[in-house]
């Protein structure tokens, strides 16, 4: 036998029937930097042609590995080079060509996302950047799995407040010009505090600078193992939930070196990171907040949540990052509203509102994700709660973002549908009193001076 | 290569036969198997050698799908090593 024993046996297929364990992405990261052409529409071609050659075999590949396995493996995506950097070359101010030719090359290769329809702001803007963040409207609404993110802060250069008031526009002009689809623009449109390079998760995925031609990034998932795992250890202290989480964060982290492993191995392409965060779906079972709940909160938003989180985030960091050689992306908790059962149930009844969330994001993996606004919430308000989020990545070093979705025509008491894996949104109520003052400053937010360490 | 054959479900007369049956048919080789009753259930764990099957995993692990739902169980078929890399440093 191949000791193994049957109990551990049933125990992972366990976790894949009933407990939604899957791999939630392989994504390939891919440079777009040798694309670059003086003409637009060479460079599109160029991109087109390095996409469909490079990731032709990415879907397959995944249902190889998913079928060899056992294992669900959701998405395979693309991410790129942020294209202000690839259509700076190119002498047009129309970007939107690039973002069409980006959902060409993605629907042609079978993947569900492509994400990279990015710019890089931290300290200033070039011209591509203003072309790109111009665009961001028109390209999210004409094609249909571009992603984009724009990086507007990081704990070096501190925040671009010209970038986050033009932000709260785009994120506005976004949802109007996709009023029709519930401002579904707004669900792939990130904007990030200290991004990463090698993130695998949608919609801010991008292929850094820094990495190499090709790479293949693994997400893992699996909010219910954890939950489940909780369920067994009811009344012990946290010394035994924190050990629970650990072990079981390791053991779904193994499946992700293995099927990232397997999958460069298959692609001949180098394996880059695991990214160990949990990452929840609409699916009851595969919440965050459910675990939050398992932990003794009545609900999740109430008082303790914090701690709950701060827990678990540290958690499975600690139990994922020995299972797997490279550990990288943004690892560590999601908080999505619409994306989680639990979180969703939370925000209609009131136990979660946004400055809790904001309060979330500051021991977790990302931020503000996901969260319905009122459609009639003023762009400053948007850039408003960009800037605080902002603020709380450049302080404490970590990756924060913000993807609030003001769904147009509707308001508190509302709930918006998005569909699929981005489930639906309770709208939430936003401060009332103005932002637009603040916001109109303009100028930078000095880098910190815990920046200034050389 | 070697692969985890497992069958969960009620037990009722011929599981043993007909998944080792169907396995045989295909040149494909038993190398232990072990049965017990877990939470009520029938589970049956089976170390196959599939190097020398006549079709390749996918084809194997449809047709263990269609006679678990024959059967009225879940059998699966699954790579030993997403058990050996979860359970084992």
């Amino acid at each position: 036998m191949i000791n193994i024993s049957t109990n551990e046996i049933v125990e992972t297929i366990k976790m894949i029937r009933d407990e939604h364990l899957d791999i939630r992405t392989i994504t390939m990261g891919i440079s777009l930097l040798d694309c670059a052409d003086e003409d637009a529409n060479r460079a599109c071609q160029k991109i087109y042609d390095k996409i469909t050659r490079y990731a032709k075999d990415l879907v397959k590949t995944g249902e190889i590995i998913s079928n060899r396995y056992g294992i669900p493996i959701i998405n395979k995506r693309i991410s790129v080079t942020p294209i202000a950097l690839v259509a700076a070359a190119s002498k047009t101010d129309n970007y939107v060509q690039f973002a069409k030719t980006l959902d060409r090359a993605a629907a042609e290769m079978g993947v569900n996302f492509i994400g990279g329809y990015s710019a890089l702001v931290y300290k200033g803007m070039s011209k591509s950047d203003e072309y790109l963040i111009n665009s961001i409207p028109e390209a999210l609404c004409s094609t249909n799995m571009v992603c984009s993110s724009v990086g507007v802060a990081t704990t070096k250069a501190g925040i671009n407040m010209d970038a986050v008031k033009r932000m709260g526009e785009v994120i506005c002009d976004t949802a109007e010009l996709s009023a029709n689809q519930g401002s579904l623009g707004c669900a792939k449109l990130v904007v990030f505090a200290n991004p990463v390079e090698d993130n695998p998760f949608m919609a801010g995925a991008f292929h850094g600078v820094g990495e190499g031609d090709c790479v293949i990034n693994v997400g893992i998932s699996g909010p219910g193992v954890v939950k489940s795992a909780l369920e067994q250890v009811k009344g012990c202290d946290f010394g035994v939930v924190a050990e629970v989480i650990k072990k079981t964060a390791f053991k779904i982290t193994r499946m992700g070196q293995l099927v990232a492993q397997e999958a460069s191995k298959m692609l001949n392409v180098p394996f880059g990171i695991v990214d160990l965060s949990l990452a929840p779906t609409p699916e009851v079972g595969d919440s965050v907040a459910y675990i939050l709940e398992e932990m003794g909160l009545e609900k999740c938003g109430t008082h303790g949540t914090t701690a709950a989180l701060a827990l678990l985030n540290d958690a499975v960091k600690k139990g994922g990052v020995m299972a797997s050689g490279y550990v990288g992306g943004l690892s560590g908790a999601f908080i999505p509203v619409s994306e989680d059962a639990g979180m969703i149930a939370a925000a209609e009844c009131g136990a979660l509102c946004l400055d809790k969330l904001e309060a979330m994001t500051c021991v977790c993996s990302v931020g503000l994700d996901m969260i319905a606004v009122p459609g009639d919430t003023p762009a400053s308000t948007i850039s408003g709660i960009i800037a605080d989020e902002m603020a709380i990545g450049m302080i404490n070093q970590k990756t924060t973002a913000v993807r609030v979705i003001p769904a147009i025509g509707k308001d508190v008491g509302d709930s918006v549908e998005f569909g699929g894996l981005l489930g639906s949104a309770p709208i939430m109520p936003v401060h009332k009193y103005s932002s637009e003052e603040f916001i109109s400053r303009g100028g930078r937010i000095p880098a910190p001076i815990h920046s200034l360490r050389n | 290569m070697r692969a985890v054959v497992t069958v969960i479900g009620v037990d009722k007369t011929g599981i043993i036969a007909k998944t080792s049956g169907l396995l045989a048919n295909n040149d494909i080789n038993i190398l232990d198997i072990t049965q017990t009753i877990l939470q009520d259930l029938f589970t049956m764990v089976m170390l196959v050698d599939i190097d020398k099957s006549k079709i390749g995993f996918g084809e194997l692990s449809k047709q263990l799908e269609e006679l678990g739902a024959e059967l009225g169980v879940e059998i699966r078929v699954q790579h030993e090593d997403i058990f050996k890399s979860m359970h084992r440093i």
